[in-house]
């Protein structure tokens, strides 16, 4: 019974963190546009930044020292939103598919930084005792409290994105999203815009990599792979409706629900099977979002525009 | 000045011959169809595992398999554009771009699932590298060399000589113009196809060849096909070929020990070069370098 | 026998109709002129009419062939030839490339095809290796209109090919339509200079949002006082012709 609950605290945990991740990327490609193919580099800007401030301190890297987490996720958030400053800056007034590719190689650039550089991140030992909030309470209850706090984030970071697309600034990011041109002569700057818009949702990947990170204790540079922590985000927002909050929310809950129930289905199977079915999953997975993308391309819920 | 030559510079060109043929396929493909195509380097590992079951079963040599590898890999391309690129040939690139992801992804997860996880090589043993006045060059690298400035200047021939390499090109131009000049154009995207998936599976092979094989051999270096394609002008072959073999050369030489001992860059990241030149180029060049293929 | 029979065009781009009921017919051989004000559906009856605009009513008959809703790549092979307004050459390639683009269909044809397109075009020919990017607007549009005769079409469409060119340029242009149609090769073309237009075609068509509006030889049009007003700016012929 106790497993029973504990295992569907730990896969609502993690659909929420998920849905954190769906919402910023929500904010970069459904309401303005921007494809953002290197998730994971914002994931690991906030989770590796959350660790270090938080961990009990080590010789094998940086720190840590020892914050409160209330302290340190903030700061995550704002370490993803300052990687994304520098890329944003160059890649925006660029081509959508320059930017898909400029992402892509700043999440390698970090994949690269994490495992290279010891003295900060340990390398490829990564980080461990990383505190996670609540644990004192013991076990049901300090999951399901860290539960709680990561559905009051998500609710909160809904709410502000939802706060966010009725607002004029909202309007405008869907206006350049829409009509770059038409956007530029009524007086506005879409780069600026633009970059905003990319930023923000960066700040919420990097909240969205804090919450993984304490809630898996440790980060590493394994802990992180593109296909979790990019592809897998895409398809939940395709799926779920892009340019729509709560269609990010549903995408990234349902989609969770499939991927861990394929998980759990494959880990049924004996031995070798049991790696070859997670295959099949990848498989299927990108079949999914190819069956989405040709039959309902505006996702469960399409694009409703605030009045 | 011959370590220079033989640790890095021989070293650089082989890569870059390989990045030069995986961007130029990847630069043809954007030419005709628009989008920047995902898939591309799991179609490169895909030809490389092809090339792996022919010397498995037939116990011919890697290069011998070569055109075997170019046949299986043609088809897979011409599937993901029949089953999802070519229903969705109205939709915008970036709708394209995704799904192109997916596909990827789906050719990723069938070359796990068939070959599993664990790095695989053509053949075993190891052959003297030949010496020239102190020059030591690896029979292999002079193959791949050889053999990458052979399928260039096909693909360069089959483009500026060639009735369907017009069709190419002017699709590249100007698609709606190529159509009401009685250009059948689904028949010259799937040749399109064709070509880019070719070049990607001697990539692969090559790859493969100076490597070994894993299932992200061709994901792993997608970044540096796209930056070369980029370097070389998008939609260029030709440019891009050029883009790859300076990015080749450019990563390997990174690491040279030019001042005292320690190397210019951490050999760790050596992939990182790819990335530093493609802000470079965005940043200082991103706009001339995109028209047509020329 | 007439060579193109549109009757009843209806349609458009998406949702709105543009075109409600167009009718345009071309015999063999003649210069058929479109005019109108800017929207009335000029460009869109050509493309409807080369297959680019789908038609939602009426129909399209080529030499009494239907075609209505071909697709456009096809319309080479029937003998239709269409010039766009903008964009109507391939600017990487070369002159000489862009020529045996026209003759993509037919590749046999192409060395003949490029023989006529330079004795039309004669200053065509020390271009032939440059890029078509590189040359100028009248050039341009000689390397179109040569591209789309590479063929020997029966009927060349085209969307205003004076846009643009000086009055000089212009004047040639129009020159070489009448020779082309002297060949034997007729002419439907929409143009904004209307009146030099109206002067070198059989006849003259005027549209107004999307419906025929009046129909008549060029000489009877340009001598019209109602159409002259509404249509060609009001001001005594010689006057438009210089502007």
């Amino acid at each position: 019974m106790e497993a029973a609950l504990l295992y569907t605290v730990t896969m609502l945990t993690l659909a929420g963190i998920y849905a954190a991740l769906t919402l910023g990327l929500n904010l970069q490609w459904g309401v303005t546009g921007l494809m953002n193919f290197g998730v994971l580099g914002f994931v690991a800007a906030g989770a590796y930044t959350s660790a270090l401030l938080t961990a009990v301190p080590s010789g094998t890297h940086l720190g840590g020292f020892g914050w409160p987490w209330w302290l340190a996720w903030p700061l995550a958030a704002l370490a993803g939103a300052l990687l994304a400053l520098p890329v944003g800056a160059i890649s925006l007034r660029l081509r959508a598919d320059y930017l898909a590719i400029a992402t892509i190689g700043i999440a390698e650039i970090v994949r690269l930084f994490v495992r290279n550089e010891d003295w900060l991140t340990g390398g490829p030992l990564g980080i461990s005792g990383i505190p996670r909030p609540f644990e004192d309470l013991g076990q049901p209850w300090g999951a399901v409290a860290y539960l709680l706090l990561v559905a009051g984030v998500v609710a909160l970071l809904y709410a502000m994105a939802e706060a966010t697309a009725k607002s004029p600034f909202g309007r405008t990011l869907r206006a350049i999203r829409d009509d770059e041109d038409a956007a530029k002569a009524s007086g506005r700057n879409p780069a600026a815009f633009r970059l905003q818009a990319f930023v923000l949702g960066a700040a919420c990947m990097g909240l969205a990599g804090a919450m993984l990170a304490h809630f898996f204790k440790f980060m590493g540079p394994d802990a992180l792979d593109p296909v979790t922590a990019t592809f897998l985000v895409w398809v939940m927002l395709i799926a779920g409706g892009s340019g729509n909050n709560r269609g990010a929310v549903l995408g990234a809950v349902a989609i969770w629900a499939i991927w861990a129930a394929t998980d759990w289905l494959a880990g049924q199977l004996p031995g070798e099977l049991a790696t070859r079915a997670a295959y099949i999953r990848l498989f299927l997975i990108g079949l999914a979002l190819q069956l989405i993308l040709l039959y309902r391309p505006q996702g469960l819920i399409g694009e409703r525009l605030p009045r | 000045m011959l370590e220079l030559v033989n640790f890095y510079l021989i070293p650089g060109l082989v890569l870059g011959a390989i990045y030069a043929l995986a961007a130029a396929g990847l630069s043809l493909a954007y030419g005709v169809l628009r989008f920047a195509h995902f898939a591309h380097g799991d179609l490169m590992t895909w030809g490389a595992y092809a090339a792996l079951v022919a010397v498995g079963a037939l116990g011919i040599s890697a290069w011998v398999a070569l055109p075997l590898a170019v046949l299986a890999t043609i088809p897979v391309a011409l599937a993901a554009d029949r089953a999802f690129y070519g229903p969705l040939r109205r939709a915008q690139p970036a709708v394209l771009l995704i799904s192109s992801f997916g596909v990827a992804l789906m050719i990723r997860a069938v070359v796990y699932f068939v070959w599993g996880p664990t790095p695989q090589a053509y053949a075993r043993g190891f052959t003297p590298p030949l010496v020239f006045e102190g020059m030591r060059i690896q029979q292999r690298h002079l193959m791949i060399l050889a053999g990458a400035a052979l399928a260039a200047f096909a693909a360069h021939l089959l483009l500026s000589r060639t009735r369907a390499g017009r069709a190419m090109r002017a699709m590249a131009d100007d698609p709606d113009l190529a159509r009401v000049t009685g250009v059948p154009v689904e028949g010259v995207i799937r040749l399109a196809w064709a070509v880019s998936a070719g070049l990607a599976a001697i990539a692969g092979v090559f790859l493969a060849i100076d490597t070994q094989l894993t299932p992200n051999l061709g994901f792993n270096i997608l970044l540096a096909a796209f930056a070369a394609a980029i370097l070389g002008g998008i939609g260029r072959p030709w440019g891009a070929a050029l883009g790859g073999l300076l990015l080749g050369v450019a990563e390997e030489m990174s690491t040279y020990p030019l001042l005292g001992g320690a190397p210019l860059l951490e050999p760790a990241y050596k992939t990182g070069v790819a990335f530093a030149l493609l802000v470079l180029v965005l940043i200082f060049r991103p706009q001339g370098l995109f028209r047509g293929m020329g | 026998m007439t060579l193109l029979v549109a009757r009843n065009m209806t349609g458009g781009y998406g949702e709105a109709d543009i075109l409600h009921g167009v009718d345009l017919t071309v015999a063999p051989g003649q210069v058929v002129v479109v005019i109108g004000p800017n929207g009335a559906g000029k460009s869109t009856a050509m493309k409807a009419v080369a297959g680019l605009v789908r038609l939602r009513a009426g129909s399209v008959t080529l030499e009494g062939a239907d075609i209505t809703n071909c697709a456009a790549e096809g319309m080479v092979a029937r003998g239709l030839a269409y010039v766009p307004q903008e964009r109507n050459v391939f600017p990487s390639l070369t002159v000489e490339e862009n020529l045996l683009m026209g003759a993509y269909a037919r590749p046999a044809a192409a060395r003949e095809g490029i023989g006529r397109a330079f004795a039309l075009f004669p200053d065509l020919v020390a271009k032939r290796r440059i890029a078509a990017g590189s040359l100028s607007g009248g050039q341009r549009q000689m390397v179109a209109l040569a591209r789309a005769l590479m063929l020997t079409p029966r009927l060349l469409l085209l969307d205003e090919p004076t846009a643009g060119l000086s009055p000089k340029l212009c004047a040639l242009i129009f020159d070489k339509v009448r020779a082309i149609a002297a060949a034997g090769i007729a002419v439907l073309m929409v143009e904004q200079n209307a009146r030099p237009a109206l002067a070198i075609a059989d006849r003259g068509v005027v549209l107004t949002m999307g419906r025929n509006r009046a129909e008549d030889s060029g000489a009877a049009l340009l001598a019209n006082p109602e159409i002259g007003h509404l249509f060609l700016g009001g001001a005594a012929p010689d006057e438009a012709d210089a502007a």
